[in-house]
């Protein structure tokens, strides 16, 4: 896969089980979040391609995705200004995909969303915007959640409350992959984690069977000697 | 655009090379040629290339506009008709029609100082209609004005004691001078550093702004060059038809043929109206006595190359023959052959 | 009384303004497009009017009645097919097709139907108004289309704010990518926005066609003013466009009563102060 003129992603083969959580690390310009913006049909790759249950959606558009359970939590959440918290919502909905999320039931897992739902987003903090980013992905009734550096610009007790959220989710039997910088929350909340390094995998595994000084050689890209030398 | 990856090995880089010395050697012949016709050929021809010379000159600098500078224009009749007033006005005080076209020229582009203020502050599809309302305004302060003969239009005066033969041969002259002029100033204006700064700001704007280039300044000189162009080739056409009505020298159709010759030759390079301009005339000429259509026809294909082929006829060429010219960007040459690089 | 007989006028002028612009604000709120055959549509449109009158002997508001709706499906088409292709090449490249339309669409009429202007017959409705006093009387005509402008804005307002797909025009405004991704099928939903322009501009058109005459270079006028109506109540807001479309109206009726060939100059006038002291509108743009 490419972005822009240069290959960000290089041979990175995975794949998810149903009902499972990834974790994708890695450093910043890793890759990762190209990787889940081709998942979720932001790019199309030059080479390779995305199967979903068998089915090659390598050329789906990203709306047609969405239909087909693939949902996206962008980097920066990327609300929508014009549109109150409510309306942010519902526009998550997809008429085609039945499940139980709805605007009631985003409003149970955050109970002070309801008081607010017909201001407009810009006035809610950075980490209420991130739930609402969640609730209006959750909205469409997601078999793949796609999340990306939902840590990004929150202070650590918010990321801590966000994602210990994920185990509702996963009731639902909602897979996730996410991408985070902040390493400790991701192996701490995933079944599974991949490290990006470079465009490449370097390192997968069961986050306990990681040793801390494994994950921080691949995720910096030094040889192991110098990694354990240090850590 | 940096077309090949430069290499490891020794590289020069010139503004020129032979080719472009005898694409020189070829223009200048071709200007002396064009010059000589008068003497050569019936006043009908001449009077043909008159036209042509001024669609010419207005595609240049349109193409100046919007494929260098990014300023879509729909409004440059306006520079069109205070040019052809200018003379007219000029003409009337005792001035020689002739003389008084560069001064039309310099009208024209004082007019264009303070409309630039408003203009240039704009968004690009804001400066798109707002050309066009100044236009407008213009023509409408043009119809009120009896000293300019509101809407019968004006009538020059100076060239009746003129043998019609040398008329028609002077305003030959003077058209194809306006064309050279234009064409070269365009050139030497874009190999200059407020072409550099062009070129700077239509890859990035801002990156181009941060790094000092003065997109103002850029944008206004190119404004005013191309104002002053066009009040010259008005100052030329109510020399040619010796009469000018408001409505017709003010109209949004000069635009919309300066727009189509250069979408269909080419924006983005100077060769590109000159093929356009030829089209044009082949195709108004065969379709001479059909009304409108042939400009339904251009309108329609000028339409789908800006959608299917945005560098028009002459990006065609130029691709398939590397083949410039003008040249107004760089050539790099490396240990081995010639690498383009576009600006 | 002169001067508030003016004022009425422009005011009931402006609801047409506002009708021919509400198309135009929403393009180029939703896609940035400034469709420079706006005004060309509406002399079209009012050319259809006037064949649907003659050839089905109905009155003008049932001929709007069928050239709406034609329009909006044009409207969809000309968006996926034209403009939407031009979008992809680059933003400039709208501005120089959309004027290459408008040259086209003036050029085939006046092959088609020649240079003489035409009106629309309104029948009884031409000549009837009701009298408010001695020196103020309001055309029916002119309230009808000013209550046209009002429903129609309204109506889209509505759409706006409580439709799904209204939902869906404004997130596709915001923002792009991030309204594809919740599933939002971004070209469809700017083929509506198109629709809804075309048709509205098919509805301004005719409304124009009864008001005054009509010829095939009529057109870019007409844009001109949708666009001094929509940039000065501000890019994208629709009741601005409205008090836009006043401001313009109120102009040119005023600068009519100082001399009768002052009023679109006047217009023009107030438009480029406007633009000088407050480029971006009066009203801060926000869709809806």
């Amino acid at each position: 896969m490419r972005y822009g003129l240069l290959p960000a992603l290089t041979n990175v083969s995975f794949t998810l089980a149903a009902g499972e959580t990834v974790a994708m690390i890695g450093a910043n310009g890793a890759g990762k979040s190209t990787l889940l913006r081709a998942i979720a049909g932001i790019h199309t790759p030059t080479a390779g391609s995305i199967r979903l249950e068998g089915r090659d959606i390598t050329h789906l558009p990203a709306h047609r995705r969405v239909a087909a359970g693939i949902v996206l939590v962008p980097e920066g959440r990327r609300l929508f200004p014009s549109l109150t918290l409510e309306e942010n919502l519902v526009i998550g909905s997809v008429p085609s995909r039945r499940g139980s999320w709805n605007v009631a039931r985003v409003f149970e897992l955050f109970p002070w969303m309801a008081t607010r739902r017909a201001r407009p987003v810009v006035y809610l903090s950075g980490g209420e915007q991130q739930a609402v980013a969640i609730g209006r992905a959750l909205m469409a009734n997601p078999t793949i959640l796609l999340i990306d550096e939902m840590s990004l610009g929150l202070s650590p007790a918010v990321v801590r409350k966000l994602y210990d959220l994920l185990p509702e989710l996963l009731a639902a039997g909602t897979t996730i992959l996410l991408v985070e910088q902040d390493v400790t929350q991701a192996l701490r909340v995933s079944d599974r984690a991949h490290c990006l390094l470079e465009g490449k995998i370097t390192l997968s595994g069961r986050p306990r069977d990681l040793s801390p000084s494994d994950v921080e050689a691949a995720y910096f890209g030094l040889a192991k000697s110098t990694a354990g030398g240090r850590g | 655009m940096i077309e090949s990856a430069p290499s490891a090995t020794p590289q020069r880089v010139t503004r020129s090379r032979r080719s472009a010395r005898w694409n020189a050697v070829a223009g200048a012949v071709a200007v002396a040629v064009l010059a000589s016709l008068p003497y050569l050929v019936y006043a009908n021809v001449t009077g043909v290339l008159v036209n042509l010379f001024i669609l010419l000159s207005l595609a240049t600098l349109w193409n100046l506009l919007a494929g260098y500078a990014g300023l879509i224009s729909v409004g440059q009749q306006a520079y069109i008709g205070i040019g052809a007033y200018a003379v007219f006005v000029l003409a009337d005080n005792g001035l020689s029609p002739f003389l008084a076209i560069p001064v039309a020229a310099l009208v024209s582009g004082l007019v264009a100082v303070p409309a630039s203020f408003l203009l240039l502050r704009l968004r690009r599809e804001y400066f798109a209609i707002a050309t066009w309302v100044v236009a407008e305004a213009v023509l409408l302060a043009v119809l009120r004005s009896d000293s300019l003969g509101g809407g019968t239009g004006a009538t020059l005066r100076g060239l009746s004691d003129l043998d019609p033969a040398l008329r028609q041969a002077y305003t030959y002259w003077a058209a194809l001078a306006v064309a050279v002029a234009t064409l070269l100033g365009t050139y030497l204006l874009l190999r200059s550093r407020v072409g550099l700064d062009l070129t700077a700001i239509r890859d990035n704007e801002i990156g181009a702004r941060s790094v000092g280039v003065r997109v103002a300044l850029a944008k206004g000189i190119v404004y005013f060059v191309a104002a002053a162009g066009a009040g010259a080739a008005g100052g030329v056409l109510i020399i040619s038809q010796l009469f000018v009505q408001p409505t017709s020298v003010f109209s949004v159709q000069w635009s919309a043929y300066m727009i189509f010759v250069a979408l269909i030759g080419g924006l983005g390079s100077i060769e590109g109206p000159i093929v356009g301009t030829v089209i044009f005339y082949m195709l108004q000429q065969t379709l001479a006595d059909r009304g409108a259509w042939y400009l339904i026809i251009l309108g329609s294909v000028a339409v789908l190359m800006a959608m299917w082929v945005p560098r028009g006829i002459w990006g065609l060429i130029s691709d398939r023959f590397d083949l410039r010219l003008f040249p107004v960007g760089y050539f790099l040459h490396p240990a081995r052959g010639t690498v383009k690089v576009k600006s | 009384m002169v001067w508030v007989n003016a004022i009425v006028q422009g005011i009931l002028l402006g609801g047409l303004y506002a009708l021919f612009a509400c198309g135009l604000s929403l393009m180029f709120g939703v896609m940035r497009v400034v469709n420079l055959a706006h005004g060309d549509l509406a002399v079209l449109a009012a050319y259809l009017a006037l064949a649907v009158i003659t050839g089905l002997h109905v009155p003008v508001l049932w001929s709007a009645l069928v050239v709406a709706p034609l329009f909006g499906v044009v409207g969809y088409a000309v968006q996926r097919f034209v403009i939407q292709r031009s979008l992809d090449v680059s933003p400039l490249t709208t501005l120089l097709v959309t004027f290459g339309l408008s040259i086209v669409i003036q050029n085939v009429l006046l092959e088609g139907v020649s240079a003489n202007s035409r009106s629309l017959p309104t029948g009884w409705l031409a000549s009837a108004s009701f009298q408010v006093n001695s020196q103020l009387s309001i055309a029916y005509e002119s309230v009808i289309v000013f209550s046209v402008a009002v429903v129609v804005l309204s109506s889209l307002q509505l759409f706006l704010s409580r439709a799904r797909l209204g939902r869906q025009v404004r997130a596709a405004a915001d923002d792009l990518e991030a309204a594809s991704i919740v599933g939002v099928n971004v070209r469809h939903v700017y083929g509506i926005a198109a629709a809804i322009a075309f048709a509205t501009v098919a509805l301004a058109g005719v409304a124009f066609g009864m008001y005054s005459s009509f010829d095939p270079a009529a057109g870019p006028q007409r844009l001109i003013f949708a666009f001094e109506a929509v940039v000065i109540g501000g890019v994208g807001s629709l009741w601005g466009t409205l008090l836009g479309g006043m401001i313009l109206g109120v102009a040119q009726v005023l600068g009519a009563q100082v001399d009768s060939s002052f009023g679109v100059l006047a217009g023009h006038l107030v438009f480029l102060v406007l633009l000088a002291l407050r480029p971006n509108g009066l009203i801060p743009a926000r869709l809806a």
